[in-house]
């Protein structure tokens, strides 16, 4: 009870001075943190539009609509477009069976799950190339029927599977052991089958959660550029993502239109993370909201129990 | 009673099958080719390329800009976790969003944007060109781009347990006559250290396996400017799968190490918080 009367001053933060740094101090502190987060995060970012922009709107128009550029996009679109939903099946149901179940190894199957977070993207490039390479186990087989797989499209969508493979599960985990499974085996007991209850019960609950994984997982496999230039074999208008479309144009010196692809991928950076921002300030809604139901429930029940 | 909750709910075999299937066949099965090649090396063959000059610049370069990088990023990640979760000022919220960038910048475009600004002529290499002190394609710019890569790991790691740490342990030490300064020192930064070091091992382990932002700063010069991850690069695109190879492979186990290490740390400092 007393944690209720307590709620709101605990709420407005006000820190006593003898537990507070002297102005001056705190001053000096916010600077220093502004002035180094400007410097490592934010020139940067008007850097690349500074120069995206440096020789004028038509040409910044015009790289972006070139030949090898609209490849470059059609190819990464094409990439995220496989790759994310198999990411999103697996991080679901590895979710399901992590947080639903209990079983041996559990924690052992978290700790690879989160391997290749661990990994250099370029291993995770040169791993496909060691098995589907031309000089791989599988290479002269591959050769045999035909088979591309490395510097083609299907070596692409692998090492991007594999760098973006826990992000989902990551997100999911943590959100669907708070959530326990009690509304789910309510739901069963009530007769409604697997799928249903999936649907129905466990899907609202995590919706914003599963948002928030999707779009970063996104970001990243549109992104990649260690793992996927490993395999692609930079061919142009074939084998270009936009990350690697970057590339090829900065190491030529055309830095306006480098800059300019460059700006697309700092846009669907800062689209990521206004995602994010909304997410979590939903969930803070939603606890909040339930925190307050929760304080009028006891308040009820004292009330009742007077 | 536990036994009849694990059976209520349905689809176990059936998520549990395809996890483990996929993780092996995406993750499991390719990583264990880097080993398995690995080992019809002979040891001579192995320690050939490992031990060869350049690779070894290569190594050392990669551990000490890393190490550099964890440890600025250290300092400044606690320094801003520290502003953001007891000051407050305008703009605050809008810094804090901003921390995330690294994680959703594709590492290219950080790449070349930093390389830009930092070169002789950028924004900011123009400011320390005159003192004769180059930072694009020297070990300072791949620290740079280190930095860059690790922030948001401090911050994020640093930032929760920062929110939580009750202010009672300070009042309590501010009672008994502490200055502040001291109980900074001797009672908030203990608490942190936890969360601190993992966030400097998360950063670090990041750096050792950076590529992208990386190699449009480092300059790329061998035995100098030359990072492990590029030298892998180098040695596949000359068909050297043997060379690649073993210098992944050493990559892999010291990443591992710390993943590692980082387990044992997030533990501990969970049952730090526990306790509390």
């Amino acid at each position: 009870m007393a944690s209720i009367a307590l709620g709101p001053a605990a709420e407005s933060r006000e820190t006593p001075a003898h537990l507070n740094e002297p102005a001056w101090v705190r001053v000096l502190l916010i600077g220093l943190a502004v002035l180094f987060l400007t410097l490592i995060l934010l020139v940067p970012l008007a850097a690349v539009f500074a120069e995206a922009f440096k020789k004028g709107a038509a040409v910044y128009l015009q790289s972006l609509t070139s030949k090898d550029a609209l490849a470059a996009i059609r190819l990464t679109l094409a990439v995220a477009a496989i790759a994310v939903p198999l990411n999103v099946l697996f991080g679901v149901s590895a979710a399901w069976a992590v947080t639903k179940f209990r079983f041996r190894g559990k924690q052992l199957f978290l700790t690879l799950t989160d391997l290749p977070f661990a990994v250099s993207p370029v291993i995770a490039g040169l791993v496909f190339i060691l098995l589907f390479g031309s000089r791989g186990w599988l290479g002269p087989f591959l050769a045999e029927h035909d088979l591309k797989i490395v510097f083609a499209l299907p070596g692409i969508v692998l090492s991007t599977l594999f760098v973006t493979f826990p992000f989902v599960a990551r997100e999911l985990i943590p959100l669907m052991e708070a959530q326990g499974k009690d509304e789910e085996e309510a739901a069963v007991s009530l007769g409604a089958g697997g799928w249903r209850v999936f649907f129905r019960v466990t899907l609202p609950g995590i919706k914003w959660g599963l948002l928030y994984g999707i779009i970063l997982c996104n970001a990243r496999a549109m992104g990649e550029f260690g793992a996927v230039s490993v395999v692609s074999g930079h061919i142009r208008g074939r084998t270009n993502t936009l990350p690697l479309h970057v590339e090829i144009l900065y190491n030529e010196y055309q830095f306006a239109a480098a800059f300019a692809a460059a700006s697309l991928l700092v846009l669907l950076a800062l689209v990521t993370l206004a995602v994010k921002s909304f997410v979590e300030w939903r969930h803070r809604r939603h606890a909040d909201a339930l925190a307050a139901r929760e304080r009028q429930g006891a308040l009820r029940e004292e009330a009742a129990w007077r | 009673m536990r036994n009849t909750s694990k059976r209520l709910l349905p689809g176990f075999g059936l998520t549990m099958g395809f996890s483990l299937l996929y993780l092996s066949l995406l993750v499991l099965i390719p990583l264990s080719a880097v080993f398995l090649k690995a080992a019809t090396l002979s040891w001579d063959q192995f320690w050939q390329t490992v031990l060869n000059p350049r690779v070894l610049a290569s190594f050392r370069l990669t551990f000490l800009t890393s190490l550099g990088a964890a440890a600025v990023n250290a300092v400044f990640g606690l320094l801003v976790a520290w502003v953001l979760v007891r000051y407050r000022f305008p703009g605050r919220r809008f810094l804090d969003g901003l921390i995330d960038i690294p994680f959703a910048l594709p590492t290219a475009v950080a790449g070349i944007a930093l390389t830009t600004l930092y070169a002789d002529s950028g924004w900011i290499g123009a400011l320390f060109a005159p003192l004769g002190i180059k930072l694009a394609y020297t070990p300072i710019g791949i620290t740079i781009a280190l930095v860059f890569i690790g922030l948001p790991f401090v911050v994020r790691t640093v930032q929760p347990v920062l929110q939580e740490l009750d202010h009672s342990f300070e009042e309590a030490s501010a009672c008994l006559g502490a200055s502040r300064t001291r109980t900074l020192w001797k009672v908030v930064l203990p608490e942190l250290l936890p969360a601190l070091l993992t966030g400097f091992a998360l950063a670090f382990a990041r750096g050792l396996g950076e590529y992208g932002s990386v190699v449009f700063i480092s300059g790329n010069m061998p035995m100098k400017t030359e990072i492990a991850p590029l030298l892998i690069m180098t040695k596949l695109e000359q068909f050297d799968y043997a060379g690649a190879t073993a210098i992944a492979a050493v990559l892999l186990v010291l990443s591992f190490l710390l993943l590692f290490v980082i387990n044992g740390l997030q533990r501990r400092a969970n049952r730090v918080q526990r306790q509390a």
